[in-house]
């Protein structure tokens, strides 16, 4: 017979353990996504079509008052599909950046009662967040037919890249102020107006190149690399800017260690305080 | 080593209490007091990575050592506060201790609660698949039980509705059958079937009772049901602010807390405003006297009596207001109610927002000598609840006492189930 021996310490920071741990928590992991997807568009007469409809407006709205009216600049390509690139990625990352940091709030409940590895919350916040990213770039690949653009075969390649650096961005983040937001709920008002605040600092609705030689400012913002990468893999108005797009992915990188270092740091003080 | 399942070593819980303004600490707030004065900050800083300011320390558990043999149901007791559920959470894992360190050999599942993390929203059949999958099952297997889940819980014909129009009745069912179907080799269970009605708590019961039995399972239960306790756990633990006061037989066990807690100093003292369990805002309770005594002991004899409750309290809202009283027996059952506003509406009082003194005189049954608990319930009954006193008055029912001087000491449970008659005015 198997023995599964259950052993029970004050708890370190780190442990390689839990990282096997949270293999063995991947069924948890897979309802705990399912939730999240069938909760949210269950009340809906539209259901899953929100995550079209959503993206597809702000585009719209975007497209009739930054393209046409302010005669926003595009880098030669038609405004619409120019600002829907920028908006996919941006809203996946906010989106998960958003859920992360109030998972361990909106799990109260879960959290006080039963003992789970707590990162698979976060993870699962983002992997929701994930679908939503794929189902809205249906319309990315309509939009891609009917303007007749073709991605290089770079380009595809390198999609699975950028949401690596997507995720490590929003997730490392997210973790920060998940572990923050246990303690002080004011993170939960603050971050709204704080996302909203970043979208103006990176290229979702208007080109890089606009800002000449501040452009050093926005390259501060991991999302630049990112997006603008994104741009130059599918539409192939630029070329991949290489130095850029290494270094968002090192500085997103680092905002995952440290968040998840913080995380693992506050995790044990979760279920008394939360 | 030896065949014991669960080895407790050593295990002490410290929390530090920090003296918030109530609610949440807000980051403004905290770095608005660092900007504002940011020497005293500094040094105060300073002083607590020296030492020289102690946080105040308050050790739920301090050294707690017991072990558990396989296939045993172990109860854990003890009043409020004396770190009972701190005890069940480290052992689940939920929160890790200060010291020590717990070995446990096999698969372990815990039940802090019936229907942990059901989603409003989700059918009944979706809830079972996500409860399990919380309560550590694996899609396979809750698949393999479903039927059996649903059968048990008794509401196959609300599977496919989301469980927000259940009764909460049907998810107390709902969520207990999904842990009764679990096999993990240590069962931890918490105050759980205080909830539910009667014929299902006997139902879950029956059902641990079956699962420690046949299948060898091990089962660490805490609670205040004293009676279940007895039931099913033929070993017990009494904890007493934070230490183990002792190990052994239930029934002795039981025996000597209901002893200690009814005749030591410490409860000698007690006042009955001590225990209040849950008060809103709406409600002041100034004090409250039983037979004209503060205290929470009252001896009376075992001949038909009346008591005397008279409680000065202040209402902030107008609010209908009535006192429900439930007469338990030393385990906790109960025996009578005394609810004036079921038998009378007039019992109901409309009271504007201000001061009240309430006088509820209520007739007592015959009883058999012995310890008996009066719960409090301050209530628009059936609406509200403004405050619940649980065990506020402790009867001690001394025995009959002839007119020669002998008592009459027969200690027998027996009382049945009744609705006490009584008086009670507000002015």
């Amino acid at each position: 017979m198997k023995t599964n021996l259950t052993l029970i310490k004050p708890k370190k920071t780190f442990n390689w353990n839990d990282f096997r741990e949270i293999w063995q928590y991947k069924e948890l992991l897979y309802f705990l996504t399912w939730r999240d997807i069938k909760v949210r568009y269950k009340q809906t007469t539209i259901g899953i079509l929100w995550a079209l409809f959503q993206p597809f407006m702000t585009m719209v709205v975007f497209t009739i008052f930054f393209g046409k009216f302010a005669q926003m600049p595009s880098d030669g390509i038609p405004y619409p599909i120019f600002v829907y690139t920028g908006l996919l990625i941006w809203q996946f990352f906010s989106a998960s950046l958003t859920d992360v940091s109030n998972c361990l709030i909106a799990n109260k409940g879960i959290i006080t009662k039963v003992y789970f590895p707590r990162i698979i919350l976060p993870i699962s916040s983002t992997v929701t967040k994930f679908v939503d990213f794929a189902i809205a770039s249906f319309i990315l690949i309509g939009m891609m037919i009917y303007y007749q653009y073709t991605p290089n075969l770079i380009g595809l390649l390198i999609i699975p890249l950028l949401l690596l650096i997507t995720f490590m961005a929003s997730v490392g983040g997210g973790l920060f102020l998940a572990s923050i937001n246990v303690k002080y709920r004011d993170v939960r008002y603050v971050l709204p107006f704080f996302i909203s605040m970043m979208m103006f600092i990176t290229p979702v609705i208007y080109p890089a190149s606009i800002t000449g030689k501040y452009s050093w400012i926005l390259a501060l913002n991991p999302m630049t690399g990112v997006i603008k990468a994104m741009r130059a893999a599918l539409l192939g108005n630029a070329p991949i800017n290489w130095t850029l797009l290494i270094i968002s992915g090192v500085t997103c990188l680092i905002i995952l260690l440290i968040g998840f270092y913080f995380f693992k740091k506050t995790e044990r003080y979760f279920a008394d305080i939360v | 080593m030896n065949n014991s399942i669960i080895t407790v070593k050593n295990i002490s819980k410290k929390y530090t209490i920090t003296h918030q303004r109530g609610g949440y600490v807000a980051m403004r707030d905290v770095l608005t007091d660092i900007a504002k004065k940011p020497f005293s900050f500094l040094k105060n800083k300073a002083k607590q990575i020296t030492g020289k300011i102690t946080k105040e320390e308050f050790w739920a558990l301090k050294d707690i050592n017991f072990e558990v043999q396989k296939g045993e149901a172990i109860g854990i007791i003890g009043a409020n506060g004396a770190g009972k559920s701190t005890l069940l959470k480290i052992l689940t894992g939920i929160t890790p201790p200060t010291t020590g360190e717990i070995r446990m050999n096999g698969k372990v599942a815990s039940l802090l609660e019936v229907g942990t993390g059901f989603h409003q929203e989700l059918t009944g059949r979706e809830n079972i698949f996500l409860n399990g999958a919380i309560l550590g099952m694996s899609k396979k297997e809750i698949a393999k039980k479903f039927d059996a889940i649903v059968e048990f819980s008794g509401v196959e014909k609300f599977i496919d509705t989301p469980v927000k129009r259940y009764s909460s009745g049907m998810l107390v069912r709902l969520g207990f059958s999904v842990a009764a179907h679990m096999e993990p080799d240590i069962l931890l269970v918490d105050e759980v079937l205080a909830v539910g009605d009667a014929e299902f708590q006997k139902k879950c019961l029956g059902k641990m009772d079956e699962v420690t039995k046949q299948a060898g399972r091990t089962i660490l239960f805490v609670s205040h049901n004293l009676t279940a306790v007895q039931n099913l756990c033929k070993r017990c633990i009494l904890l007493e602010e934070g230490k183990i006061k002792m190990i052994g037989e239930t029934k002795k066990v039981i025996n000597d807390y209901l002893k200690e807690d009814t005749l030591s100093k410490n409860s000698s003292t007690k006042k009955i405003t001590d225990n209040i369990l849950y008060k809103n805002k709406n409600i002041e309770l100034q004090k409250i006297t039983c037979n004209d005594s503060p205290q929470k002991n009252i001896s009376i004899s075992n001949l038909p009596t009346n008591i005397t409750i008279k409680v000065n309290l202040r209402m902030k809202e107008k609010n209908k207001l009535t006192l429900e009283t439930c007469l338990k027996d030393k385990l906790g059952n109960h025996l009578a109610v005394y609810v004036p506003g079921h038998t009378n509406p007039n019992n109901v009082f409309l009271i504007s927002p201000g001061e009240y003194s309430l006088t509820a005189k209520i007739k007592l049954p015959k009883l058999n000598k012995g310890t008996y608990f009066l719960d409090f319930n301050f209530t628009n009954p059936g609406i509200e609840s403004y405050a619940v006193i649980n065990n506020a008055v402790n009867l001690n029912v001394l025995g009959y006492v002839f007119a020669e001087g002998r008592t009459f000491d027969a200690d027998t449970n027996g009382a049945g189930y009744q609705v006490l008659d009584g008086e009670i005015t507000i002015k």
